[in-house]
């Protein structure tokens, strides 16, 4: 007996309320980025300099006692938290701290490190430095700017892409798509507070490259299906194709969520927020490959005359699975 | 029909194979490691007893390659450090002003007496007090430019010279610029690479970053504190003639010359020539050692070049004293009691034993070109690193088995064929991470779990086009054969836009995310080679040889 997630032939209408979805769609990418523009993301060191440093001792994390040894040194800004992980036994007490880049300083002064070092050993003796990291205010500028580029770059490619392998039509659905799935994440990371940092932009482009996953494999059923119903419009041929590939897709989007959530918890905490931001986007991916992707190619609509000449007539890919 | 070739079937499990026992080393990690460090000792410092005890603990004709772990797995420091480049401009034009000089000498009836100009880090300025000559004084300073050694700069001079009334102004023409800044990082890189490799620590990474950065990545120190002091000095040793002795840093020194610091005596000065005599450049060894009185000392010897400018040098000069300088500051200043011709002497200060070595180390692997400035540092201590690790194992564990138990519930034997595969797909990612050295790092390891959840994909994608075919009723064999022909192009779609963003990743990224891309990349090839070959394989085998009627997927 085979589990079934999904029964073996549905037939649901997915796009009945296509404008409500696409409303709601709508609705939140304003919110993720007038949270953005509002609260703005909780950079991490990687995009805003400065250093963090990760203690452990065995004895309970003193926030208020930290700060205090902290506040002669006149660092500016300084943050404390404490670390809490399932892992993490009752001698084994974790906190962050960060402190501001220094002024006009380009390179990291080895000095700070050891005067923060040493004002943290006095108020607890038995405390160790785990991690310590430092990031100029030069770098983490171009970091930011690479990142954006790095994320522009591969929804471009992205676009091409589809563009040369469908038509145009999938390639602004697709793209918008991606543009959903990563608006909402920053706006989840806004909205939370999560750190944000360098692998996060790594994640952001994994869940770029998994939406796009998703949604290349119901368009390549749509393309299939174009030209076997001929006869039928199209919001029926995007119906019977999400549904033909929908087992695939709640088997796929389970699996790797299966895999993402044994992660996050067995994980450890270094790199929790790195897992969530992919958990989060394969969610919203699998969401909007569907409801986003799909309801704006319907609401396009595709070129069906098949019998004259085309754009992708010309093109290498064009009888690739004739 | 069901049909795949036998030379398909031998490459296909050939490769299998390849990957397996590639990644064979993985599994006993450190015995395979503490085998490779010995077999390095072996090379470097020759074969002791025990050495060769430890690296017969792994047998030689399986490979030793493994996957390297990364800073954040491992611990150790990580340094980004930027090249001061403009530091060697300053250099050079000092170093040019002798030259100079030298050149317009004799054409003292039409230039007059010339006269060096403070100048500032970018030029040299030469006044000459009869301006009319200027045509003439041009010409024969330009004479002095030679041809750019690169292969952009083909065919330009290394100095711009331009008038600027009564002054000369010499400048380094862009093209050089450009050349100097090349050799400059190179140079850069080598010596820290040499120094790193002196101290012997277990496979360091450094690199060169964009034009003018150095990252450097060495596992297992303890702090960046600890490695900035061995990369951090630029041990940049010159002998430069000694002017004047004084008690002040403010006196102005005459132009030509500067005044620098006594490293051991507090508020003594010196004022020298700034053009060096002979530099640390020259040298071709150091070595630590004791005076006549048995303080310790570092001898040094120079080059046939160096001991000759040493030789002429102290010949000419004895009675006069003379500085030996360290990083802009005076070790010592001993008189010329002789002429020198063996090109050998030894450096006398206050030192330490401790110190002595060191310094003698840094001025073997010789002195960085430029000053360092650190943009970044980053250490991760040892234990963090292993907590990671095991967090690691035990999350891919658990999802591997969750993935395993869910794709049998759902697919019953094709499931158990699927996950054959993502085990072989396994071991060809760490067979393929060890071939090419890769480093795998804590993203990393989310790369492998996120290829775990992924790489059921196309199995899933063909699996279900089997499905749907099967419902059409035209036997399995057909069913079987159409599944993977029609969802080819879905897979080789979907896959071929994970790896464009993987490729972007890889290019823009650096460090861990760099990890993630190639663990996410090479994820993504092997996946897909699984389940369009090596699953579809053991389906044909099996089908083969059972014929069933009826197949449930």
């Amino acid at each position: 007996m085979r589990m079934r997630l999904v029964p073996e032939i549905t037939n649901w209408d997915f796009f009945g309320r296509s404008k409500l979805w696409l409303g709601i769609s709508a609705l939140m990418m304003v919110v993720a980025f007038v949270s953005f523009l509002l609260q703005g993301l909780n950079y991490g060191i990687d995009f805003r300099g400065g250093t963090t440093i990760r203690t452990e001792s065995p004895s309970a994390v003193d926030v208020g006692a930290y700060r205090d040894a902290l506040q002669p040194l006149e660092l500016g800004d300084i943050t404390i938290s404490e670390v809490f992980d399932p892992s993490f036994g009752d001698d084994r007490n974790v906190a962050m701290i960060r402190v501001q880049a220094q002024d006009d300083q380009e390179a990291v002064s080895a000095d700070l490190i050891a005067q923060i070092e040493a004002a943290l050993s006095e108020v607890a003796p038995d405390i160790t430095f785990a991690s310590v990291e430092s990031v100029g205010p030069k770098v983490s500028g171009e970091l930011i700017q690479t990142a954006v580029i790095a994320v522009l770059l591969a929804i471009g490619a992205v676009l091409i892409y589809i563009w040369l392998r469908f038509e145009w039509q999938f390639a602004v659905g697709a793209v918008l798509a991606l543009v959903h799935d990563v608006l909402l994440t920053i706006g989840v990371f806004s909205e939370l507070q999560i750190k944000f940092d360098l692998a996060i932009i790594a994640a952001l482009l994994t869940i770029v490259g998994y939406s796009l996953n998703d949604t290349v494999v119901v368009f390549d059923r749509v393309r299939e299906n174009l030209i076997k119903y001929k006869k039928r419009d199209l919001k029926e041929v995007l119906n019977i194709s999400i549904n033909e590939t929908l087992s695939r897709t709640i088997m796929t989007s389970l699996t790797t969520m299966l895999a993402l959530v044994a992660m996050f918890v067995l994980g450890g905490d270094v790199i929790r927020g790195f897992v969530f931001a992919m958990m989060w986007g394969i969610l919203v991916g699998t969401y909007s490959s569907i409801f986003v992707a799909s309801a704006i190619l319907l609401w396009l609509g595709v070129k069906r005359d098949w019998t004259k000449p085309d754009a992708t007539a010309g093109n290498q890919y064009a009888d690739i699975d004739a | 029909m069901l049909q795949i070739d036998l030379w398909k079937r031998i490459l296909i499990w050939g490769i299998v194979a390849l990957g397996v026992f590639l990644a064979l080393p993985n599994a006993f990690y450190t015995r395979v490691e503490t085998h490779n460090d010995a077999v390095t000792a072996i090379e470097r410092q020759g074969a002791t007893p025990e050495r060769e005890a430890v690296a017969a603990g792994w047998p030689s004709f399986l490979p030793s390659g493994l996957v390297n772990l990364g800073l954040d797995l491992r611990g150790g420091a990580h340094l980004l450090a930027e090249v001061q480049v403009e530091d060697v401009y300053a250099q050079r034009l000092e170093a040019l002003w002798p030259e100079v000089r030298d050149a317009l000498r004799p054409e003292r009836d039409t230039v007059g007496t010339i006269r060096l100009q403070p100048s500032g880090p970018m030029e040299l300025r030469i006044r000459i007090s009869q301006p009319d000559g200027m045509a003439r004084a041009l010409e024969v300073v330009r004479g002095l430019a030679q041809p750019v050694v690169s292969l952009t700069g083909a065919g330009e001079t290394d100095l711009a010279v331009s008038g600027d009334g009564d002054e000369i102004v010499v400048r380094l023409s862009e093209a050089e610029r450009q050349a100097t800044d090349e050799r400059t990082v190179r140079q850069s890189l080598e010596i820290i690479r040499r120094r790193i490799d002196e101290v012997g620590t277990r496979e360091p990474t450094i690199q060169r970053q964009g034009s003018d950065r150095i990252l450097i990545q060495v596992p297992g120190i303890g702090s960046a504190a600890e490695l900035k002091e061995i990369i951090g000095t630029t041990a940049q040793l010159t002998f430069q003639p000694v002017v004047g002795r004084g008690a002040s840093a403010n006196d102005s020194p005459g132009i030509g010359n500067e005044i620098l610091p006594s490293l051991d005596e507090e508020g003594v000065f010196y004022e020298l020539e700034q053009a060096p005599v002979v530099t640390g450049e020259e040298l071709v060894d150091a070595q630590p050692s004791y005076d006549q009185n048995g303080r310790p000392a570092v001898s040094f010897r120079f080059n046939p070049a160096g001991a000759r400018k040493f030789g002429d040098y102290t010949a000419e000069n004895i009675g006069n004293p003379f500085a030996i300088v360290l990083d802009d500051e005076v070790i010592s200043a001993p008189v010329i009691q002789s002429h020198i011709p063996g090109g050998s002497g030894i450096i006398t200060g206050n030192f330490s034993v401790e110190e002595s070595t060191n310094l003698a180390v840094l001025l073997r692997a010789g002195a960085l070109p430029a000053g360092l400035e650190f943009l970044e540092e980053r250490t991760i201590g040892p234990e963090l690193g292993q907590d990671s690790i095991d967090a690691g194992k035990i999350a891919t564990v658990v999802a591997f088995s969750a993935v395993l138990v869910f794709m049998f519930l759902s697919y019953g034997l094709f499931g158990i064929f699927a996950n054959i595969a993502l085990i072989l797909n396994i071991a060809l990612l760490f067979g393929l991470l060890s071939l090419i050295g890769a480093t795998l790092t804590l993203p990393g390891i989310a790369g492998i779990v996120l290829t775990v959840g992924m790489a059921v994909d196309a199995n899933v994608l063909v699996f279900e086009r089997i499905r749907e075919e099967l419902r059409t009723a035209k036997g399995p064999a057909r069913a079987i054969e159409l599944g993977y022909e029609k969802a080819l192009s879905a897979i080789v779609d979907a896959n071929l836009t994970t790896i464009i963003t993987a490729t972007i990743l890889f290019a823009m990224g650096s460090g861990p995310v760099r990890g993630f891309a190639i663990t996410l990349g090479l994820g993504i090839i092997t996946s897909v080679f699984t389940a369009i070959f090596v699953t579809r394989l053991m389906i044909v085998i099996w089908f083969g040889r059972t014929r069933p009627k009826t197949i449930e997927v």
